[in-house]
């Protein structure tokens, strides 16, 4: 017996049918527009498309109407050569080159199936990249986690790490960055968030459009199967419940060779110019990538369903169009090209179809075994879908949080307890090293990689020749953004930005991941009203636009949201990679200076956390213009070779960023406290705009007027050792306190690798 | 000099290999796994990476690619040929090298600058080190832990045919430390760690991989 298809001729025959919109997600406003849309119910294979397209995570319903603000404030740049709202921004880096880069979310699949979520979170990144035109050269993986000591962390993590490295380091791309973050408002959210960058020449550089009419629509990569049917509605755009059914279904299984071969095969079909226009396939399948084409070129298409080559001959056209099996392209080449472009599908074995055409008749048209299932406008689908304002207001707890300042938390008092304290935060599972979880992923392949975790930032060389280079960081703190999630933002790209700065490279882009529990929670959309227009606002008076992002909703169980994690990339660019600036102590007699100013900061702080588990006050004081002159500070320093390191301080304090620079060679040194400061707060305060250098005696004096020149505050504080000498603090006069190395390491390297084997 | 590359579906590391035969101061010629013919050249290297998808076993498909059949013989004849990762894996499968490389006994991916010493320099690609050399070089595998028979380890030691072994930590459980082997004859080497990722100050831990490409040039012209 062969199952009846739902036709657009059937849809105008029987009006009436129910149908199952609630169950893919739609609301009854929803499904009432599709209907006034079309002038009739939609078939069952068009509702499945415009289920998955109008879903929160594919139409960003529920954020436009802020996201808006990224455009609005953007800052007179020359660098951005395509903007928000293509699959990836493009930025001018000089010398005839380009970057693209992007982050995204992985969230919700990553916690149904670690290995398999957080694998293909970067499978997906990657395709928008390669569908830019460019050839990526690295990723990063911004991770949150729950408690590092809960059972269910204990599940998430090791597959998470392992689907990272899987697929990744079978793809041949350095993974250079990101972030391991641990806090039980994850628990049940872990995010996944993953970056890709990519490097392409200014006139590779490819949009998604389907211009041409009579140019064909080619489907190439994988076969399509039964995976991820409706992850976008399902999985990314709804909140779970608490002993809910299991979703493993809808997530999406990875194969990374075919993707590896995917990237070979469509870098070459764009560099022999065979292509008008191209589409990864992401998120809501064929049905995304079709309308989306159809509505950014001359608006028409005609599908041949039925030509789609299948994993499984049984599925159903609604099934195919809402499939999101993996490594996926769609490209749109004209006649004339068509067998040389078979043809380098044939040369890397992936498998290639012509499954439609370019039309001039303004709709979509989908037809199965010759009978037409789908006849819609394209752009009701793939951008009109609907926009919400959906009410927003501050949280009627977040003035009992601000006002619970850390001030009366009991602090170290005697010299033993002080040292005590920093080897407790050096040993606690945010600052402990992270090399258990780098170690699993290829920072070398592609031989470009000048800087990798853990320095400050990844810096990878674009050109051999030039030593151009690319810096790329990710930061977010959430326990700030709690506090204040405007402050939060701008404090998450003020760090991003340091990081870029610290290696020598001048930033230049943002991009970002915006992680939010439920929209239709009042307080929920206030934090992320807050965040948006604090980084919207930070963007533009670091001068420095966003060249695209993505927004993961729903990031909550039951009533309890995530912390507001506003994730922020920032890309710098370094003219020459040799001149980078590394963070590690290593000349003996080096002196050690900091640069900016330390007030007392200690709300959202590691020490609060990992010490009194207390969150409340307000979040270290956000001063874009002392970060944008330390910036200028940084880059200059690395041009003139006045420093021969450099560490951003932030999570943990200047006791942390001491202990990193000394175990990243083994090389020890001598600091002591300034006059006038706590020596508590000089240690494990948060405050912001500052960084640790070291410079040769003979040129700290030229360091000293740079910063001075620029208004940066700037102090001596001690000397390199040398090699295997402790790292000591003096505190006052004749009182001190220091760590060996040896212990300090044991510290660091110990906690991962206990709580994850 | 002309020293191939040969790419494979899946091959990673094949431009580095490439870079570091010109650093070295080769001319470095790519090779297509479908192409059976090695194009003239004085040395080939099988790079690293995930030859298709490293699926069914490491290697165990891309010995059958056509230019496999060719470089097989060209080695038995005494062509060259180094094998770094993926590329000792397919040296093992196809029987010009012997043993296997398993999972890693931690069974975990591993990337780590690596401290290894050269016991052979008898060998076309290591015979400008110097014998108990130590070096840092790169090493990144899934599937790295070196395993024979016990007379065949013994074999592979009584002819000197060890030519690098793990210093301080073995990485992936290779048996007796060993990194890296070579054929009989010396022409044939497979190593699991990368020295093509250990020859430039600013992308490597050191310089120290070159020597593995300025043996073999000096050995060429020399020859």
């Amino acid at each position: 017996m062969t199952r009846h298809i739902d036709t657009v001729a059937d849809a105008t025959a029987y009006p009436e049918r129910e149908q199952p919109y609630t169950e893919l997600g739609l609301k009854a406003d929803e499904y009432a527009r599709i209907r006034e849309i079309l002038g009739r119910r939609p078939t069952s294979a068009e509702l499945a498309m415009y289920s998955v397209m109008w879903s929160e995570h594919c139409s960003y319903k529920s954020s436009k109407v802020h996201l808006r603000q990224f455009g609005d404030k953007k800052p007179e740049t020359d660098a951005l050569l395509v903007g928000i709202g293509e699959n990836a921004g493009v930025v001018d880096i000089g010398q005839g080159w380009a970057v693209t880069f992007k982050v995204e979310s992985h969230n919700h699949p990553s916690y149904v199936e670690p290995y398999q979520g957080a694998a293909t979170g970067v499978g997906g990144i990657v395709r928008d990249i390669i569908s830019m035109g460019a050839r990526p050269v690295a990723v990063m993986d911004p991770l949150r986690f729950g408690a590092a000591d809960h059972p269910d962390t204990h599940r998430v993590l090791p597959g998470v790490v392992a689907g990272i490295g899987g697929y990744g380091n079978c793809l041949g791309l350095p993974n250079i960055g990101g972030e391991v973050v641990f806090d039980p408002c994850y628990q049940g959210n872990p995010l996944v968030n993953a970056l890709c960058v990519g490097t392409l020449r200014h006139e590779d550089i490819h949009l998604a459009s389907a211009k041409g009419v009579g140019n064909l629509v080619v489907l190439y990569g994988a076969k399509t199967g039964g995976d991820g049917i409706g992850g976008a509605s399902i999985l990314a755009s709804e909140t779970f419940d608490e002993g809910g059914p299991t979703k493993r279904p809808a997530v999406q299984v990875g194969d990374p060779f075919m993707e590896k071969l995917l990237i070979e095969c469509t870098l070459e079909v764009l560099h022999a110019g065979l292509v008008e226009g191209i589409q990864d396939l992401g998120a809501a399948g064929i049905s995304c990538a079709t309308s989306e084409l159809a509505s950014n070129g001359e608006g028409g298409m005609h599908v041949r369903l039925d030509s789609v080559p299948l994993r499984d001959a049984t599925l159903t056209p609604e099934e195919i169009l809402m499939s999101e099996s993996q490594e996926r392209m769609a490209a749109v080449v004209t006649p004339e090209k068509i067998d040389a472009f078979l043809e380098i599908c044939r040369k890397w074995d992936v498998t290639a179809d012509v499954i439609g055409e370019v039309t001039d008749t303004g709709r979509l048209v989908i037809e199965w075994h010759g009978e037409v299932i789908v006849d819609v406008p394209p752009r009701t689908v793939a951008h009109d879908g609907p926009v919400y304002h959906r009410p927003y207001a501050r949280p009627s707890w977040q003035d009992a949080l601000q006002a619970d300042d850390p001030g009366l938390l009991a602090r170290p008092v005697t010299a033993a307890e002080l040292r005590d304290t920093v080897l407790t935060l050096v040993g606690s599972p945010n600052l402990a090293s992270k090399t258990w979880v780098t170690a699993q992923y290829d920072r070398y392949v592609q031989g470009n990689t000048v800087l990798a975790q853990p320095e400050d930032a990844g810096v990878i060389r674009v050109d051999e020749e030039s030593g151009l280079g690319v810096a790329i960081s990710t930061d977010c703190n959430g326990r700030f953004a709690k506090l204040d999630p405007y402050a939060g933002a701008q404090l998450a790209l003020a760090e991003a930005y340091r990081n870029v700065a610290a290696t020598g490279a001048a930033p230049l882009a943002v991009t970002n991941c915006l992680n939010f529990g439920s929209p239709e929670d009042p307080d929920v959309m206030w934090q992320f009203e807050r965040a948006v227009t604090g980084l919207a606002d930070g963007c533009l008076e670091l001068g420095i636009p966003v060249t695209g992002g993505n927004v993961s909703f729903y990031n909550q169980t039951g009533d309890v949201a995530i912390h507001p994690t506003p994730v922020v990339g920032v890309l710098g660019v370094i003219d020459d990679v040799a001149r980078r600036t590394p963070m590690a102590f290593r000349a003996i007699g080096d002196v050690v200076l900091v640069l900016g100013e330390t007030r007392e900061e200690l709300a959202g702080s590691e020490w609060a956390h990992v010490v009194h588990g207390h969150l409340g006050g307000l979040p270290p004081k956000v001063d874009l213009a002392a970060e944008r002159a330390l910036g200028e500070v940084l880059v200059a320093a690395a041009r003139g070779s006045l420093v021969t390191a450099a560490h951003d301080v932030s999570d943990g304090g200047i006791a942390q960023v001491l202990v990193e620079m000394a175990l990243r060679e083994g090389v020890g040194a001598t600091v002591r406290v300034p006059a006038g400061l706590d020596p508590f707060v000089f240690l494990v305060g948060e405050s912001t705009a500052r960084a640790v250098v070291t410079a040769d005696p003979a040129r700290a004096a030229t360091l000293e007027a740079l910063a001075t020149q620029h208004g940066v505050p700037v102090a001596r504080i001690g000397v390199v050792t040398g090699p295997g000498d402790d790292l000591q603090v003096d505190l006052v006069v004749g009182d001190s306190v220091a760590w060996t190395l040896a212990e300090l390491r044991a510290t660091a390297d110990a906690t991962l690798p206990a709580l994850f084997g | 000099m002309r020293i191939g590359v040969v790419t494979f579906p899946g091959s990673l590391d094949d431009h580095d290999a490439a870079r570091a035969v010109r650093i070295a101061g080769g001319e470095a010629v790519a090779l297509w796994h479908a192409d059976a013919d090695l194009h003239g050249v004085d040395a080939v290297v099988l790079p690293g990476g995930f030859s298709y998808g490293d699926y069914l076993r490491c290697g165990a498909i891309a010995r059958f690619a056509p230019v496999m059949g060719t470089l097989v013989d060209a080695a038995n004849g005494g062509l060259p040929v180094l094998g770094i990762c993926n590329g000792f894996q397919v040296l093992c499968e196809s029987h010009l090298l012997p043993g296997a490389l398993v999972r890693n006994d931690s069974l975990h991916f591993v990337c780590r600058d690596q401290r290894l010493r050269i016991e052979s320099t008898d060998t076309a690609w290591t015979s400008a080190y110097e014998i108990g050399q130590e070096i840092v070089v790169p090493l990144k595998n899934g599937e790295g832990g070196y395993v024979a028979d016990e007379a065949t380890l013994d074999l592979l030691e009584g002819d000197g045919r060890v030519v690098a072994r793990y210093l301080e930590v073995n990485p992936n459980g290779s048996r007796r430390d060993i990194a890296g082997i070579s054929n009989a004859r010396g022409n044939v080497v497979g190593l699991m760690p990368h020295p093509e990722h250990a020859v430039e100050p600013l992308t490597g831990p050191s310089t120290d991989g070159l020597r593995f490409f300025t043996s073999i040039l000096k050995g060429l012209v020399e020859a």
